[in-house]
């Protein structure tokens, strides 16, 4: 009988646990670093222009997206040094799981489009593969994230959609506009 | 050993519905092991554990993440709230009402003694 007290003490621990670990799958998102991330790509889309077939281009927003990586990463380990945070670990590495994988076809992507005389039609391929990366990532996370992983595939499509010339304008609304957008939602809602 | 049996045929499966005014300053209801009901009942300690996580959170977010009903964590959270453990801002995001729940000091304290007890319970039985 005492093994019955303890398989149910061991029982509320796991629910409290696996409940605390899928709520906090959330908690990790940065909705100011969005916020920040948002910021910095309308000002890369500003300084890169209309995308050319130059490395200046390419650059800029390889620069830019290493800049973003950064403030992400800042942004969420300032925001899991809250209380609850201790049972982000294992959401965030399923996140990571999933999230990881589109980013890193974005990259070979970017190489063989850059190698094929293709940058002009780079936007298309990042907004696309950052949104799948965004919605498969966010399957198991609150409805607004894998909304915006699929705001940006919608944009990736229309870019692609559309003459090369406006690369720059879908990037600084993707990277840009979605970013501060669904930023200040999820500091709004989720904190931080 | 035998108090532990003892304690362990007291001990409800799943105690429910504590008191409709359980909170800390009231007094809440205890089970004979002296744990918490207001957040034994297991939606309830769903809706704390998730709180615990997150800075708020919506009615639908809380609905979506337990599983549950829009009743059914009605009544829960309602109790929660009685009880002092979680607090409820209503607002308007546009014309649509929203309702967002966040966790009090009480509850937080009231998770970590259940946390607590549990554990100590885990210990005991391991000897």
């Amino acid at each position: 009988m005492p093994d019955a007290l303890h398989d149910h003490a061991l029982e509320h621990l796991r629910y409290i646990r696996d409940t605390m670990e899928r709520a906090g799958a959330f908690t990790a998102l940065p909705g100011w670093g969005g916020v920040a991330m948002g910021g910095t790509a309308s000002v890369a889309a500003l300084v890169a222009g209309p995308p050319r077939e130059t490395t200046r281009w390419l650059a800029v927003w390889l620069v830019e997206a290493g800049i973003a990586a950064a403030i992400g990463l800042a942004a969420i380990a300032w925001k899991i040094r809250s209380p609850g945070a201790v049972f982000v670990a294992r959401p965030a590495r399923r996140f990571a799981l999933a999230y990881v994988p589109p980013l890193a076809a974005g990259i070979v992507f970017t190489a063989v489009f850059a190698a094929n005389g293709l940058i002009a039609r780079l936007p298309g391929c990042w907004l696309l593969s950052y949104g799948v990366a965004l919605t498969t990532g966010g399957a198991l996370s609150v409805r607004i994230v894998p909304l915006m992983g699929l705001s940006f595939m919608l944009l990736g499509v229309a870019a692609f959609l559309a003459p090369a010339s406006y690369g720059d304008v879908y990037m600084a609304a993707g990277f840009g506009g979605l970013h501060i957008g669904f930023g200040l939602i999820i500091a709004r809602r989720y904190g931080g | 050993m035998a108090g532990r049996k003892a304690a362990v045929e007291r001990i409800p499966a799943k105690a429910d519905v504590g008191p409709a005014k359980a909170g800390p300053h009231s007094g809440a209801k205890r089970t004979p092991l002296d744990l918490d009901r207001v957040i034994h009942e297991r939606l309830r300690l769903g809706i704390v554990s998730a709180l615990a996580a997150n800075e708020r959170l919506s009615f639908t977010d809380l609905k979506r993440l337990l599983r549950t009903t829009d009743g059914n964590l009605s009544v829960h959270a309602r109790k929660l709230e009685d009880a002092d453990y979680i607090a409820c801002d209503k607002s308007f995001a546009g014309r649509v009402p929203r309702t967002e729940y966040r966790l009090t000091a009480a509850g937080r304290r009231a998770l970590e003694k259940y946390l607590s007890h549990m554990e100590a319970i885990i210990r005991a039985a391991k000897g």
